[in-house]
């Protein structure tokens, strides 16, 4: 690595200022387990580390009194997995926080952090997608939010203009009688990267489903918000026939590549399969239990 | 106030199994290139660079961490646990002797990884099943065993601590 400055600014307003200073040589450094791999590795241009741990915003983790929950977007996956609360109210991403990378990655890593790095199969998108999050977004023409379905835009790029970062994420606060579950497929148990990952969201009344969200991993350039898969399981008795219906549509939705880790039919296939198991846990969880299939 | 901006040579103090130290890092250098290359704590191993051997697990305010992923500036004003700090004056630690006992190890390399990834995991679970121990140590990995030996030193290790309490 060659000469690299370090700044730890304590408020978005100064970090905000540092990355205005210094444009897109200046990286903002969460939990570094992609970032200072990447700077090593691929040399890039990178000239100024800004860490965000020591700006509040970035590290919080709190639930207001709506119910909503503020999530910093450099908050460690192990504090949420750690935090009974959060692990109720939206299980999908703490799915997902206990299968990005290995424990050691985990008290580092950021769910804030996958999400900017804008992986296709990035284990924690999918999982944000399906719980509605919203990225509040900080920049020199101030704040504003951006869906995170909309967030990344191609495999390592994001919706961030010049000198934005990524402060928190606003997750709804779940609705009565939902659940919600994300899983992946990888030929290993554990450390890999999802050949395909999927994500679900299930609110019901009684047996009948009154709302749904579909969205895979590693199916397309950016994860996948499989709108029409949810849509058509709303007014559907929730089981095996209606998940049956909306994993055909994800399946069809769904635009892999072959590459290292899995064909093209492959990962169709698995888009069907993991899809009708997302929605399972998620019936599971809506039901008060807790899914049964693994990670 | 604008931000203090800090190159070359940064002086870092912090707290290395127990006592206080001072060190000079360049920003882009690793807690790991920090431990080896400036403080003689060779402990920790370099193996992949990458996140993901976990040969250079250590401690860092009570949490596992690897420590070719952390900045060494970062470091600053935390507590850090190494492998050199694991044994105590009276003797080894219940998880060093374990792998001894169990022969769980073969080159070594990646033993002081293991070692303080199984003394975060029984910091926070005692009483890990088979399972957990796995899963918990899939970020630790060793060409030599096939990691049956580790994971029953590891087991033994977690009994013995439980019945000396």
């Amino acid at each position: 690595m060659r000469a690299i400055q370090y700044a730890a600014p304590t408020t978005v307003d100064d970090a905000v200022a540092l990355l205005a200073e210094h444009g897109e040589n200046a990286r903002i450094l969460a939990g570094g387990t992609d970032l200072i791999v990447q700077v090593r590795e691929d040399g890039r241009d990178t000239e100024l580390f800004v860490d965000a741990k020591g700006i509040p915003e970035l590290t919080d983790l709190t639930v207001s009194a709506d119910g909503t929950t503020t999530l910093g977007a450099a908050t460690p996956c192990y504090e949420l997995y750690g935090n009974d609360n959060f692990c109720a109210a939206y299980p999908a991403i703490v799915d997902a926080a206990r299968i990005i990378g290995s424990t050691g990655i985990q008290g580092r890593a950021s769910v804030g952090g996958n999400l900017c790095n804008a992986g296709p199969a990035g284990d924690s998108i999918p999982a944000l997608i399906v719980h509605s999050a919203i990225c509040n977004v900080a920049g020199p023409n101030g704040r504003r939010e951006i869906a995170v379905e909309d967030f990344c835009t191609a495999p390592g790029r994001n919706s961030l203009e010049a000198g934005e970062m990524l402060v928190s994420l606003t997750l709804p606060s779940p609705p009565p009688n939902s659940g919600t579950h994300y899983l992946r497929f990888i030929p290993r148990n554990e450390m890999d990267i999802a050949v395909v990952g999927a994500g679900a969201f299930l609110q019901l009344d009684g047996d009948s489903i009154t709302a749904a969200r579909i969205a895979l991993g590693a199916v397309a350039p950016t994860p996948l918000f499989v709108q029409a898969a949810g849509e058509a399981l709303i007014g559907q008795t929730a089981g095996e026939a209606a998940f049956a219906a909306a994993a055909e549509i994800a399946r069809d939705t769904a635009s892999p590549i072959d590459d290292m880790r899995g064909t093209v039919a492959h990962r169709k296939q698995l888009s069907y399969v993991l899809t009708q198991r997302a929605l399972r846990g998620a019936l599971a969880h809506a039901q008060g239990g807790t899914p049964s299939n693994g990670h | 106030m604008a931000t203090e901006i800090l190159s070359g040579k940064v002086h870092v103090q912090t707290t290395i199994n127990g006592e206080s130290v001072d060190f000079l890092a360049e920003p882009r250098e690793s807690l790991l290139e920090v431990l080896r290359d400036h403080l003689g704590l060779t402990g920790a191993k370099e193996g992949c660079n990458n996140g993901n051997c976990g040969a250079c697990n250590v401690i860092m305010d009570g949490r596992l961490v690897n420590a070719c992923c952390v900045l060494g500036v970062e470091a600053a004003d935390s507590t850090i646990e190494t492998i050199e700090g694991v044994a105590s004056p009276e003797g080894l630690h219940p998880l060093q002797q374990s792998f001894l006992e169990n022969a769980a190890l073969q080159c070594g390399v990646c033993t002081p990884g293991f070692i303080v990834s199984a003394k975060a995991l029984l910091e926070t679970n005692p009483n890990p099943s088979e399972y957990e121990v796995r899963w918990w140590l899939a970020g630790n990995l060793c060409r030599c065993t096939g990691y049956d030996k580790i994971v029953k030193a590891v087991l033994q290790a977690a009994e013995e601590m439980r019945t000396e309490g």
